[in-house]
């Protein structure tokens, strides 16, 4: 069905990959913002340790004797230890001489008056992070600037970012995870609905004109509510024009009947040659008309039964041995015979009144076209399951035909100047359908066309 | 002035084997190729059985095994670090200072307990207590001294007896006397009180434990404090005039270390040698490790184990170690 529909794209997949996109950002974001907070909260860590070392090794500057010393507790650097072990560097200058420490740690252009601040810089290759912090001792000399740099490295710092961007990129990951699986499973819930309207749509009967009747989600509502309404008003068409043909065949076929025998009549008294073929090629013009809206009010007939199909079992041998009776006096005109073989009741469950219809339209259709002196051969069998099968004598369909001969007034190319409407099949058709069965035509390998109907 | 640039040049050579060890040896001599060069402040002997196990596993190794004292030993591997494989040392504030400075080679996943190893470069593979170190029969029937306190108590009461007879390290000349006394000091007020004492009875200065021990067996020392326990130890074992006491209320405990010079010959002949010796220590079989191994001090929990840490470099601070030593001086050189 969806070969001849304008296809673009899919309504799952758009949902599933804005949903899923949407979960992919937001966990890179989430990678990112936490990282880069874990970044922060953990240097604000080195620092204030740095910063308490660094203090605490500058509060103990005094001017002994003249000149400055610093006698730092050993706690200063036993607080620098770390799990990773990381270096630890320092410098102590008064102004610009070094008193002790590492005198190479400090670049000349960072000694600013800036108290408490901190930079990254590199030494022996690691990099690291440096505190420094001045102070003003008082002396009897005047002033003295005491500055004091301790500087650590970064292996610890590193190690527990390390695990902290692990930690958030699975969280991350996860949540990705999580997110995608919710936006697969909410876009094909949406589009389970729509599934669903389709395959009820789809497993319809071809005459099912019946509006949907099934829950729906309000955004599908207003899409079934114009289904509904398409399909009731195809429906209330078809009907009408159903009605149409049946009223109109019913009208035509009286007065049909009244012009026939009419014309019966005037052939009877007419003597003049030229006069009674044409009025021979009237009566079977009319003929041809009554047959056809004979199976125009047949075809209706079986449309509105198939449409409300009452059940009984029905005995297919006898009703084919009854239709085989009825039917012998014309096979006899043709001196046609008619052979029935069966192995037994064939007993369905159908409506009698349409599989007599349909199986006189295939013996009506093999007598017509059987020649003369042929037999046309009914076989019911049983096993596996009822069938019914009808052949003749005849030249057979033609093999391109096979397919399309079913359809309403499709008449076969070579049926020359035989009575018929193109309906006969289709009621076979139609009635084997409505019993839940199906018809098949071939040729016979002997020669001459075999209709099947499988129950 | 030729003349003298000859001079010069011949000297040179003279200048650079001029360094006076107090022991060199050589294992595995008749193997060619570079020697590992390991510059110890540890005995040779000591270290013999477990340099002959580890050339008896690499047969193609040959080990140059220097000796020195911890101060010096620390001078020598700062000037020239490139002639040196491996640092081995007793004083744990220069060793760590060495490696915090970047002279040591990190080595990756060696499996050694977290608390005996510094920055992947530095590892701890003995724990050593220093020991109060008596001539039993010249303390006579005095009670022995199982404190710093008791020993205070004992040089206070007898001065006269142990004038010029109790020993302990001049802290200015060896790296380890250095670093019990710091950590005395920073233990306990009680060091200040023992040092003072011990100076007003003229206590007599030495560089290294082995030749306090050599003057307590002769008799010419009474009682020295801050002795190396392990060397002491064993030196008991054959004269019996030897006591050694752990002083009970804190032993401090030294742990011996170990590293790789970083700008090495030998890089993997020494991390092979390191390993071995871990592995050694780990194993804890008296017949090849002479030393007292880690496990040990974990077994008495009581020992008060100097720990690695950066803080070991805090008095090796220039201004902190002259207010030290000038304190020291003030307390234990008051009469000379």
């Amino acid at each position: 069905m969806t070969d001849d529909v304008n296809v673009s794209g899919s309504l799952r997949n758009r949902l599933a990959m804005i949903l899923t996109g949407g979960a992919a950002v937001l966990a890179v974001i989430l990678f990112v913002v936490v990282r880069a907070l874990a970044t922060q909260v953990a240097q604000q860590g080195q620092d204030n340790i740095l910063n308490a070392s660094m203090s605490s090794i500058l509060d103990t500057a005094i001017i002994r004797d003249g000149r400055v010393t610093l006698d730092f507790p050993y706690s200063s650097l036993s607080m620098l230890g770390t799990s990773a072990d990381d270096r630890v560097f320092y410098a102590i200058y008064e102004s610009d001489n070094l008193l002790s420490g590492y005198g190479d740690l400090r670049t000349p252009n960072t000694t600013s008056h800036d108290q408490n601040q901190f930079t990254n810089s590199t030494y022996n290759g690691d990099t690291i992070r440096i505190a420094t912090g001045t102070r003003i001792l008082i002396g009897s000399d005047g002033p003295r600037t005491v500055s004091v740099s301790i500087a650590q490295t970064q292996d610890a710092l590193s190690d527990t970012l390390n695990i902290i961007s692990r930690n958030v990129a699975l969280i991350g990951l996860g949540f990705f995870v999580l997110s995608s699986a919710l936006a697969l499973w909410a876009a094909s819930a949406t589009s389970g609905q729509l599934h669903r309207l389709t395959r009820s749509v789809t497993r319809r009967g071809p005459q099912d004109l019946s509006p949907v009747t099934k829950e729906v989600p309000s955004e599908m509502g207003p899409l079934v509510g114009s289904l509904n309404t398409f399909m009731s008003r195809l429906n209330h068409t078809l009907t009408q024009s159903e009605d149409f043909i049946a009223e109109a065949a019913h009208r035509i076929r009286t007065p049909l009947a009244t012009v026939r025998s009419h014309a019966e009549a005037t052939l009877q008294r007419v003597e003049h040659s030229e006069n009674r073929a044409a009025l021979q090629s009237m009566v079977r013009a009319i003929d041809e008309s009554s047959r056809a809206a004979g199976q125009l009010l047949d075809h209706a007939m079986v449309t509105f039964r198939a449409e409300n199909l009452e059940t009984e079992d029905v005995d297919l041998v006898e009703l084919l041995r009854e239709l085989v009776q009825r039917m012998t006096p014309v096979a006899d005109m043709k001196d046609i015979t008619i052979t029935l073989k069966s192995d037994g009741p064939a007993i369905l469950s159908g409506d009698a009144i349409l599989l007599q219809n349909a199986l006189r339209n295939l013996i009506d259709n093999a007598l017509k076209y059987a020649p003369a002196e042929t037999a046309v051969v009914i076989n019911v069998s049983t096993t596996p399951e009822i069938s019914v099968s009808v052949m003749d004598g005849g030249s057979g369909f033609a093999t391109d035909e096979i397919k399309t001969l079913s359809g309403r007034f499709i008449r076969g190319k070579d049926t020359g100047n035989k009575v018929g409407s193109g309906l006969g099949l289709t009621i076979a058709k139609e009635v084997t359908a409505a019993h839940g069965g199906t018809m098949s035509l071939q040729n016979r390998s002997e020669g001459g066309a075999c209709v099947t109907l499988h129950f | 002035m030729r003349y003298l640039a000859l001079l010069a040049l011949c000297l040179a050579p003279l200048v650079a084997v001029a360094q006076e060890w107090e022991d060199r040896q050589v294992f595995g001599a008749e193997n060619t190729g570079t020697p590992l060069r390991i510059l110890s402040s540890t005995d040779a002997s000591f270290f013999t059985p477990i340099i002959e196990d580890f050339i008896a596993s690499n047969p193609s190794a040959s080990v140059e095994y220097l000796v020195t004292g911890t101060a010096d030993l620390n001078k020598i591997f700062r000037e020239t670090p490139n002639d040196f494989d491996v640092v081995i040392s007793s004083a744990m504030d220069l060793q760590l200072k060495l490696a915090n400075d970047g002279f040591a080679a990190r080595l990756q996943d060696v499996s050694h307990p977290e608390w005996a190893q510094w920055h992947n470069s530095l590892f701890a593979f003995t724990s050593e207590p220093a020991a109060i170190v008596v001539n039993r029969s010249a303390l006579g029937d005095l009670p022995i001294p199982n404190t710093r306190q008791d020993l205070i108590q004992l040089m206070r009461n007898h001065p006269d007896h142990f004038r010029g007879r109790v020993g302990t390290y001049d802290v200015r000349q060896s790296g380890l006397g250095y670093l019990f006394a710091t950590q005395d000091a920073r233990a306990s007020e009680t060091f200040w009180r023992l040092t003072e004492v011990m100076g007003r009875i003229n206590a007599r200065l030495y560089c290294c434990s082995g030749q306090m021990i050599d003057d307590l067996i002769t008799g010419d020392l009474f009682m020295a404090y801050n002795v190396l326990g392990s060397y002491a130890q064993i030196r008991a074992e054959t004269s019996h005039e030897l006591l050694v006491i752990l002083p009970s209320e804190f032993p401090t405990t030294m742990m011996r270390t170990v590293l790789a010079s970083r700008t090495a010959e030998n890089p993997q002949v020494a991390e092979d040698f390191i390993r071995h010796l871990l592995t050694l220590q780990a194993a804890g079989s008296p017949t090849n490790f002479p030393l007292p191994s880690l496990s040990l001090s974990e077994a008495n929990g009581g020992q008060t184990t100097i720990a690695l840490n950066p803080a070991l470099m805090t008095y090796l601070d220039q201004m902190k170690r002259d207010d030290f030593i000038r304190e020291w001086e003030d307390a234990i050189v008051q009469g000379k």
